[in-house]
């Protein structure tokens, strides 16, 4: 039987509702809960969920609707209780804030004038309307919506390029401006490299290690995973070069790319190479096998973050920091169990190790992706769980255990697997502990398979520092004592994972080359917008998921919180005609 | 148009908002200055309605009026006339008037004179009768009615004959900015307002050639009623908004008023046109014995507080009268005039709220932010028992519908040949 309440004109942000509905699902005597706002798009997840009803249908955009699907009606009433305790918890906890709440543009910017960056995260279809907003407004942009179309992101690069301005996303997940963290990021300490990255965990596992190996981070400028792409031309990117060169504090620029279209890979080489300060890159899936002038490539993440600290000291680069002693004691495998599952919160995680397996079973270091699927073969599977296809109307892996639990059981059930591969990312934004949420499954997972007479092997890396939110050692010592082998970083739990499975991957000494002749030149000048934004503390307007104060009020850093909601609660009408009345 | 864009429009009138100099000059015979109400005629609050379509405290308060007004001499008499269509109902709005709760106000009635300097126009509103059984809540009891011909024949001709030893009347814009700063939001709580306006009249009262005991009547009748300004206040507030509303374009919202069955708005861009939408009934805190279920749908025109930017939107000028109004404290009387301000286009600098670090109340709600944020502007307001002549039950606050700023936004772009 469904049950429909309807709560009228009471707006709360997606992420909100759907770890909402999640504490709410744990109830016992449920068949089914969905907890959304009522708006058109919504309401057909609630037709496909089997959850559609007249009340509901008749439920309005500013309304949050939940559905329940349950046998006994008491449990409706309990239902109810459980989501007003949620919520009010919730705004008790936003009690005494120490940062103003608004709702309009113009309020944001009266209340907070001296702004210069805006943190956006409203839904998709909204995202470059608020960028565009933002752009006019005179303010940088870190854009961490998705599902932005490309045109949309090359137009607003193109107008941010010719104001002076930068749009970090969208899509951005991650960044560190002045030591402040930005959206999902770690606490990593101030220091003399600068990070221009296209990738989010990709930037979050460079930093972290950087930080563990005792050098820090001046800025890290998110540009979004498609900035590389042809439409966009690496604009944010190359600004975001240029705005570090110009930076006195940074010594160092790192810049990490997923793969590049080929042309604008090689534009944005050719600008490093006129770059004065030394720089490492990775570009995800390219071996490379020499370091080039000013210019040192490296195949994987830490080999990036431990480049660029030795620069940092003062130290030799090495022509190689991948190799390695990644031998297992004692492994005891059936005959059959061959596999490796990586089950990945992080997109570049997931990628890096995708190339690391490739590497190793000699299929080449060049990857795709199909379905979240990164690596599919012969068993061998890498997933990234991050992706659109597992977190429609479903919280992101970092922040959510359910879909890695689900594949963590899969995998223990399937014969084949040797070796399950896991990252767990720390850092503002994540869960506050996702070691004690997987691990009952993990511990499940290994037994399951034990009864079934095999041994199956949990390998992991901790991607975080001791000064994050959460506690980075503590992580590292609970996964071990439930027997899950945990390595410094991804590239060493993936090189780890395949030594159990008796593979290996085969490093490149890196040769020196001198710097080739670059093709063109480059104007190595920012605005004195970036200047401002890479040279003071930023001044931010954060628009939509108000978690995301909570790094930047740690960091004593102006914000004010706008409290998005679609204009006119989604009415495509009055929207219309507020365009047009101005 | 003849201005650029829509903000300029806006901004116009609300230069004519905080250009604005009203004085209390007189208090007359409504007929006197309403020519309307020589003939059978009664005042009501809100956008316009049928008698059928009042509710209990309007009906309550129409029966009372005709009896004030001798038309009738019983309750069914009066009943039976105005449901067969001897007497004609018209709104305060449409006569340069406001009225507080029912609204009701027929030709003998005295009623206030503000006259707004600026803009060289006046604007209406009857005395305040005190609490308990009184008219505007629909009780028409002997007391009530005997109440209201002291008034008319004690209290009116006093104020008058004191305001006339004034050069120029009462200055309103220094009583409102003196009494904001002690705590006044001018819908619920008038009491430092009313004080001040007795201070300024006292002197002058005691002037005037008249009756001891009357003299003594109209003193103890100023210092026990607390919410004597408020008539004032609204009197002022439609002044000023008329004043402003010259400039025929733009989207500021320049009434908005209840009639217990519609909430109704207009906007400078659409000069006398209503935009209606249902009342919603007022939640807040009750007198012992009554609950929300006794409560009256959402009435009266004094909602041209808020509009004018004071009373629910000045919340935070009046920590006093929070907890009544349902707000829990300082905080959140904060959040009320901050969420107020995200629909308004700016502070008027002529009151200033302390409890506000200085900042001036809000000025011009734009109909336009309140569509666009869904933000409902938040009043402030007594709350009258549904049954007529039971008076006020409690006071709580209301929120203006939506659907009225939709329409009138709406209207406004067809106007303007955008749709």
């Amino acid at each position: 039987m469904l049950y429909t309440i309807i709560k009228k004109n009471s707006y709360q942000d997606s992420i909100n509702l759907m770890l909402l509905t999640n504490a709410v699902s744990a109830m016992e005597g449920l068949e089914k809960v969905q907890i959304m706002m009522a708006t058109p798009a919504n309401k057909d997840i609630f037709k496909d969920a089997g959850l559609y009803t007249d009340e509901l249908k008749a439920a309005e955009s500013n309304d949050m609707a939940i559905v329940i699907d349950t046998k006994d009606e008491k449990k409706v009433e309990e239902v109810l209780e459980k989501v007003e305790q949620y919520l009010k918890d919730q705004s008790i906890s936003g009690g005494s804030q120490a940062f103003e709440t608004v709702r309009t543009w113009d309020r944001a910017q009266s209340t907070l004038p001296n702004a210069n960056l805006a943190l956006i995260s409203v839904p998709g279809q909204y995202a470059a309307e608020e960028a565009n907003k933002a752009l006019d407004m005179g303010l940088h942009v870190f854009l961490f919506s998705d599902n932005v179309p490309m045109e949309d992101e090359a137009q607003l690069k193109q107008k941010a390029h010719e104001k002076g301005l930068l749009v970090m996303g969208p899509d951005c997940g991650t960044g560190i401006l002045d030591g402040i963290p930005m959206a999902f990021a770690n606490v990593v300490k101030k220091g003399r490299i600068g990070i221009v990255g296209a990738s989010g965990t990709g930037i979050q596992e460079v930093s972290a290690i950087i930080d563990r190996l005792g050098e820090g981070v001046s800025h890290a400028i998110g540009t979004g995973g498609r900035d590389l792409k042809d439409p966009i031309g690496a604009i944010t990117m190359m600004d975001g070069i240029r705005a570090l060169e110009n930076h006195s504090q940074t010594d160092i620029i790192a810049v990490i790319s997923k793969p590049p279209a080929k042309e604008v890979r090689n534009q944005v080489v050719d600008l490093l190479h006129h770059v004065t300060k030394p720089v490492v890159t990775i570009f995800l899936g390219e071996k490379p096998e020499t370091y080039e002038g000013n210019v040192y490539q490296a195949y994987t993440l830490a080999e990036t973050a431990k480049i660029a600290v030795d620069i940092a000291q003062g130290k030799d680069v090495q022509a190689d920091y991948n190799a390695g002693d990644y031998e297992v004691k004692d492994v005891q495998l059936k005959q059959g169990q061959t596999a490796i599952k990586g089950l990945y919160s992080g997109g570049t995680l997931a990628s890096e190790a995708a190339v690391l397996l490739s590497d190793g079973l000699g299929l080449g270091t060049e990857i795709t992706n199909e379905d979240g699927y990164v690596l599919k073969h012969k068993g061998h599977e890498v997933v990234d769980l991050g992706d659109d296809k597992y977190t429609q109307g479903k919280p992101h892996p970092m922040i959510d255990p359910e879909t890695r639990a689900k594949f963590i059981l899969e995998a223990a059930k399937d014969e084949s697997t040797a070796v399950i591969l896991l990252d767990f990312v720390l850092g503002y934004g994540s869960h506050d502990d996702m070691a004690s949420a997987l691990l009952p499954h993990i511990e499940y997972a290994v037994s399951f398979a034990k009864e079934n007479g095999r041994e199956l092997y949990v390998v992991a890396s901790v991607c975080g520092t001791s000064n994050d939110p959460q506690d980075y050692e503590g992580h590292i010592k609970r996964l071990k004592e439930s027997g899950v082998i945990v390595k410094d970083n991804n590239n060493e739990a993936v090189r780890t994972a395949l030594s159990i499975v008796g593979l290996r991957v085969n490093d490149v000494q890196k040769q020196y080359k001198a710097k080739t002749q670059p093709r063109t030149t480059f104007n190595l000048t920012v605005s004195d917008e970036v200047m401002n934004l890479v040279t003071e503390k930023p001044r931010i307007i954060n628009v939509g998921l108000k978690s995301f104060t909570d790094a930047i009020v740690a960091s004593n850093v102006p914000v004010v919180q706008y409290d998005w909601r679609p204009i006119a609660g989604g009415n495509e009408k009055m929207r219309k005609i507020l365009s047009l009345l101005k | 148009m003849k201005y650029q864009s829509i903000d300029e429009a806006n901004r116009a009138v609300l230069d004519k908002i905080v250009g604005s100099a009203p004085f209390l000059t007189d208090v007359v015979p409504a007929k006197s200055v309403i020519k309307e109400l020589e003939e059978k005629v009664i005042l009501h609050a809100g956008p316009p309605i049928k008698w059928d379509d009042m509710t209990g405290p309007m009906q309550g308060s129409c029966v009372g009026a005709t009896l004030f007004e001798g038309w009738a001499q019983t309750e069914d008499e009066a009943k039976q006339m105005l449901a067969n269509g001897e007497v004609e109902f018209m709104p305060c709005h449409h006569v340069n008037a406001v009225g507080p709760m029912g609204g009701i106000t027929t030709g003998n009635m005295p009623v206030f004179v503000v006259e707004n300097r600026s803009e060289d126009n006046q604007a209406y509103c009857i005395m305040n009768e005190g609490i308990g059984k009184v008219l505007r809540f629909g009780a028409y009891s002997k007391e009530v009615i005997d109440r209201l011909h002291w008034m008319k024949d004690v209290l009116g001709p006093t104020l008058s004959k004191a305001l006339q030893k004034t050069e120029a009347g009462l200055n309103i814009n220094v009583m409102v900015a003196k009494a904001i700063t002690m705590g006044d939001e001018f819908h619920q709580r008038n009491i430092a307002a009313s004080l001040i306006f007795l201070k300024e009249v006292a002197p002058l009262i005691v002037q005037v050639d008249m009756d001891e005991n009357d003299r003594k009547d109209v003193m103890q009748f100023l210092a026990d009623t607390d919410q004597f300004f408020l008539n004032i206040m609204m009197a002022t507030g439609k002044a000023v908004l008329d004043g402003a509303r010259k400039i025929q374009e733009g989207t500021v919202v320049t009434a908005m008023c209840r009639n217990g069955k519609d909430f109704g708005i207009r906007i400078s861009g659409m000069g006398d046109e209503w935009f209606t939408a249902p009342v919603n009934t007022p939640q807040g805190l009750f007198f012992t014995g009554y609950t929300q279920e006794d409560a009256n749908s959402d009435i009266g025109d004094s909602a041209i507080t808020e509009t004018f930017g004071v009373g629910g939107f000045a919340m935070i000028a009046a920590p006093g009268v929070t907890r009544f109004v349902g707000a829990g404290g300082f905080d959140d009387a904060l959040s009320t005039s901050n969420e107020m301000m995200e629909i308004c286009i700016d502070q008027n600098p002529n009151f200033t709220v302390p409890t506000w670090d200085f900042n001036g109340i809000c000025l011009g709600i734009d109909a336009r932010k309140v569509v666009e944020t869904g933000i409902e502007p938040v009043i402030n307001t007594g709350i009258a028992h549904k049954e007529p002549g039971v008076g006020q039950i409690g006071a709580g606050t209301v929120r203006a519908p939506l659907a009225c700023f939709e329409k009138a936004i709406e209207a406004y772009a067809q106007k303007l040949g955008l749709i």
